[in-house]
């Protein structure tokens, strides 16, 4: 039943992570991608028959969704319907407390992520994660970013000069920090903070960023910005983006899941799902009946 | 109404005992801290700060002393800090919800309040019985067993305080625990971990039961950790409880710099924590 | 165009394999860590039992020769080797309850002061100083009793106690003998004195957890302070009230150096309180270095392992108590 519409629209492409090519080249082409849109699309990750428990609480049941490749989906649904629940369950973050679980399957290029050999740390510097509150590290505005790139490498003075400043570039925040890399990250706006993160989580170069409502604490300029960001940033990562805001679901992605009670309720393009919805759930939910 | 008038009168009567115990309490408390910098600062001199301890009935100062006590209150710290740092970090982080924590938690809030002097019997067991004679080492153990619980308390306190979103963000990272812990944890609970060791040098430095039976006491200046050492709470203890002016005047002394050095230790330390929270 | 694609994925291949590397150097990092913390962890519970297991071991000895009759007898007689706890247990005992007798109504009235009736801007200055007094090290207590408080009681108050109570019946006792100035009453003043801040601090952080809104509803039905105090607010703290006197009470038990300068170090078991005694720790610190014998040496161990025996229940029963308080406040 639940499983149906991610299934549905999953279905062309049921292998496509077994392809040999997952990863294409850096095409920053938009139209392009939209042309590829209605045709195959290769397949980044893929959660199938997901459980999710929270001691003896089921928060999710039985979810089915894709992940396609450099594209932006969308979680929406009222709060405590589990949406934030299951990208914590992409990047194994539930993995820091006791007591929750997962079963089924959460596939990243095919490899099964819920896999308990599976090293972590890897996982996640692959799927980097940015938070509802903008969490800087208490360091300067520099070391947030080379702190976490001197992890996996090691680069001169010069190099990391250069990936400093393209991470805040990408993130669009370098013009406003340029003067003021040594100040302390805690010393910027609510806003900025929010980009430096995202600048942060770019430097370590993953494949797919997850958003947990990441404009939620921010005003509605700063929230303009890293919509705009996010955006940008889907033409080199894949992203999964939780929000309460259904215009910014709008503005920001492709894919959309609505999500009621631990159960995916619907999966499909997100001009469909706003204009188009097939279950009456989702209808009542997006014209605000309830939620 | 008499009902009424005789409640306001219970209520005035027992607030008005409450002030006066405060009032007393604290009259008291002020006497305790007036003789002691009246006394203190009428035998203080240079003299105090350069000379050794002297002879009875001769003038001398305190420097074998101050130099005894900094010596151990520095090794003990050194000892028992890092050990109660790891095991705090081991509380909050790997093991917060672990069985083990618990166990170890109510144990250390026991060893935390625990008679010092049995401390000091501990530590003349396993060093000065198996060395054959008292030695500034034994002294600096026994602070460093102290120094233990207070560290292991504060360090477990201030890492609970860390938001676990820092962690999460850093853990999105691809940040293993250990790095978490010591490149994010540790630097947003700095004040804090500061705060607790200055707490932890603050209780040991006028220890004085447990140095009795280990560092024992020397009445010259020695450096040597294999041999006796002089403290300052040693010697105020011996040179109080003698009949010789002189000397009592030198434990005044002793006394004063002694509480200078605890409430300089404690008030930074409340600042820091107050940075901390107010943040 | 495809050559910069082929860069650019060899790029990607070599950049996860240095990461791989990398990670494996983390996992690597990660559990040696994982396992020095735990170890650390369980040293501290190691140290609690080598703590016990060294004074066992020590007072062995002793208790092989005098047996339960340790307790119970009177003697303490190192030239016969005749030893017993009885006098020290008695003046820790005695010591450790008239502090607590003292410094219990007196903390509670400070920390009502602090919580209700202190001018606000004075809360936090007095609330501070009172902190602070608690972490002055005991041995100044102790010298301040001997040369300013001992004397003192020895002119001014003991004789007018003397006068005061004699031929009363049994009180007559308790307050009898010659005006020593040192001894048992002047001993339990002055551990009062020291446990006072810790007593009024932690009732002042346990009165402070009842819910504004559950007094702000009793004074709105009328009650005056001390009914809001009686009936709304020691009930709610009780538990935690008693936890932090046990908590006192277990300084004051261990207390050593605030003890040994005026308790004028008698192994009797005097009638009057103002009469010298001795306790467990005085005993200790004055005795431990000059014993000579083992069977001295060991009596003194027995002694020490006695008090941590009756502190650690008094304090694990401390703890117990001001953490359902934490969990009451929790809720």
């Amino acid at each position: 039943m639940t499983e149906s519409p991610a299934q549905e629209t999953a279905s062309p492409v049921p292998e496509s992570e077994t392809q040999p090519l997952p990863q294409q080249p850096v095409n920053p082409g938009a139209p392009a991608r939209e042309a590829l849109a209605g045709a195959a699309l290769p397949l980044k990750m893929s959660v199938r028959n997901l459980d999710f428990f929270y001691g003896d609480n089921q928060a999710l049941k039985s979810v089915n969704v894709p992940l396609y490749d450099r594209h932006a989906t969308a979680f929406i649904g009222p709060s405590g319907c589990g949406k934030s629940t299951l990208l914590r369950v992409l990047n194994r973050m539930y993995d820091l407390y006791p007591g929750q679980r997962a079963t089924g399957d959460v596939l990243l290029d095919g490899e099964n992520v819920l896999d308990p050999k599976l090293d972590l740390n890897s996982l996640r510097a692959r799927v980097g994660m940015v938070f509802q509150k903008p969490t800087p590290f208490p360091m300067t505005i520099y070391e947030n970013i080379a702190f976490g790139v001197r992890l996996y490498e090691n680069l001169g003075k010069a190099d990391m000069d250069d990936r400093v400043e393209k991470a805040l570039r990408g993130a669009a925040i370098w013009d406003e920090v340029k003067d003021k890399l040594n100040a302390s990250g805690l010393s910027l706006s609510g806003g900025q903070q929010q980009r430096l993160c995202i600048a942060r989580t770019v430097a370590i170069q993953p494949e797919v960023i997850l958003f947990d409502e990441p404009c939620s604490a921010l005003d509605p300029i700063s929230t303009a910005k890293v919509e705009e960001l996010i955006d940008e940033l889907r033409n080199h990562y894949t992203i999964a983006i939780v929000t309460h805001n259904m215009q910014q679901a709008v503005r920001v992605s492709q894919y959309t899941a609505f999500m009621y009670l631990g159960e995916m309720v619907e999966f499909g393009e997100t001009g469909q799902i706003f204009q188009t919805p097939r279950e009456s759930r989702t209808q009542d939910y997006i014209t605000g009946r309830f939620g | 109404m008499a009902l009424a008038a005789t409640r306001k009168l219970r209520s005035s009567i027992a607030m008005t005992a409450c002030v006066a115990a405060a009032a007393i309490g604290l009259i008291a408390l002020a006497l305790i801290l007036g003789a002691l910098l009246w006394n203190g600062f009428t035998s203080l001199n240079l003299a105090v700060f350069t000379q050794n301890t002297p002879p009875p009935g001769a003038a001398g100062g305190l420097l074998n002393a101050i130099v005894g006590s900094l010596i151990m209150t520095s090794l003990g710290v050194a000892i028992g800090a890092p050990l109660g740092l790891l095991a705090g970090t081991y509380m909050a982080e790997y093991g917060r919800y672990s069985k083990l924590t618990t166990v170890v938690r109510f144990i250390n809030d026991i060893l935390l309040s625990a008679p010092s002097i049995v401390i000091g019997l501990f530590v003349y067991e396993i060093t000065v019985m198996q060395m054959g004679h008292f030695s500034g080492l034994a002294g600096a153990i026994a602070l460093a067993l102290l120094v233990v619980p207070v560290v292991v308390r504060t360090t477990e306190d201030m890492l609970n305080l860390v938001p676990g979103g820092l962690r999460e963000a850093a853990a999105s990272l691809g940040l293993p625990r250990a790095l978490i812990i010591r490149h994010i944890a540790y630097k947003a609970a700095r004040a804090g971990l500061i705060t607790g060791l200055l707490l932890a040098v603050a209780r040991v430095s006028g220890e004085t039961a447990p140095l009795l039976f280990t560092a024992l006491n020397n009445q010259f200046f020695s450096t040597n950790l294999n041999a006796p050492m002089a403290s300052l709470p040693a010697v105020i203890f011996q040179f109080a409880l003698s009949p010789y002016k002189d000397w009592q005047n030198l434990a005044w002394a002793g006394a004063l710099l002694i509480t200078v050095t605890v409430l300089a230790l404690s008030i930074t330390a409340r600042i820091l924590g107050a940075q901390k929270t107010s943040k | 165009m495809s050559e910069a694609v082929l860069s650019e994925q060899t790029k990607r291949v070599s950049y996860g394999d240095t990461r791989a590397k990398v990670l494996k150097l983390f996992n690597l990092g990660d559990t040696a860590f994982h396992i020095l913390t735990k170890s650390c962890a369980v040293a501290v519970l190691v140290l609690l039992g080598g703590v016990i297991v060294s004074l066992i071991h020590g007072s062995a000895p002793a208790l092989r020769e005098f047996g339960l009759g340790f307790l119970t007898s009177q003697s303490w007689n190192p030239v016969t080797e005749k030893f017993g706890a009885a006098p020290a247990i008695y003046g820790t005992l005695v010591t450790s309850f008239i502090a607590l007798l003292i410094a219990a109504p007196m903390g509670f009235g400070i920390a009502v002061f602090l919580t209700e009736l202190c001018p606000y801007q004075l809360r936090r200055p007095v609330g501070i100083a009172v902190e602070l007094l608690a972490g002055i090290p005991s041995i100044i207590y102790g010298i301040w009793g001997m040369f300013v408080l001992a004397p003192f009681l020895q002119e001014h108050v003991q004789p007018g106690l003397i006068a005061a109570f004699a031929g009363v019946p049994w009180l007559e006792n308790v307050f009898s003998g010659p005006p020593y100035g040192i001894g048992i009453a002047t001993a339990s003043i002055i551990l009062a004195i020291m446990i006072l801040p810790l007593v009024s601090s932690i009732s002042r952080d346990v009165f402070e957890t009842v819910p504004p809104v559950l007094k702000e509803a009793a004074y709105g039905v009328g009650c005056t302070r001390w009914e809001v105090m009686r009936r709304i607010v020691a009930p709610y703290t009780g538990v935690g009230l008693v936890g932090g006197i046990m908590l006192a009470l277990g300084r004051a038990l261990g207390e050593t150096m605030a003890v040994t300068f005026v308790i004028g170090n008698a192994h009797k078991i005097s009638p009057s309180i103002l009469g010298p005694g001795t306790t467990i720790s005085a005993t200790i610190a004055n005795e431990f270095t000059e014993a000579d014998g083992a069977l001295y040496t060991s009596s003194l161990i027995a002694l020490g392992l006695l008090l941590f025996v009756i502190t650690f229940f008094v304090l694990a029963a401390s703890r117990l108590l001001l953490a359902r308080i934490q969990r009451q406040e929790g809720r």
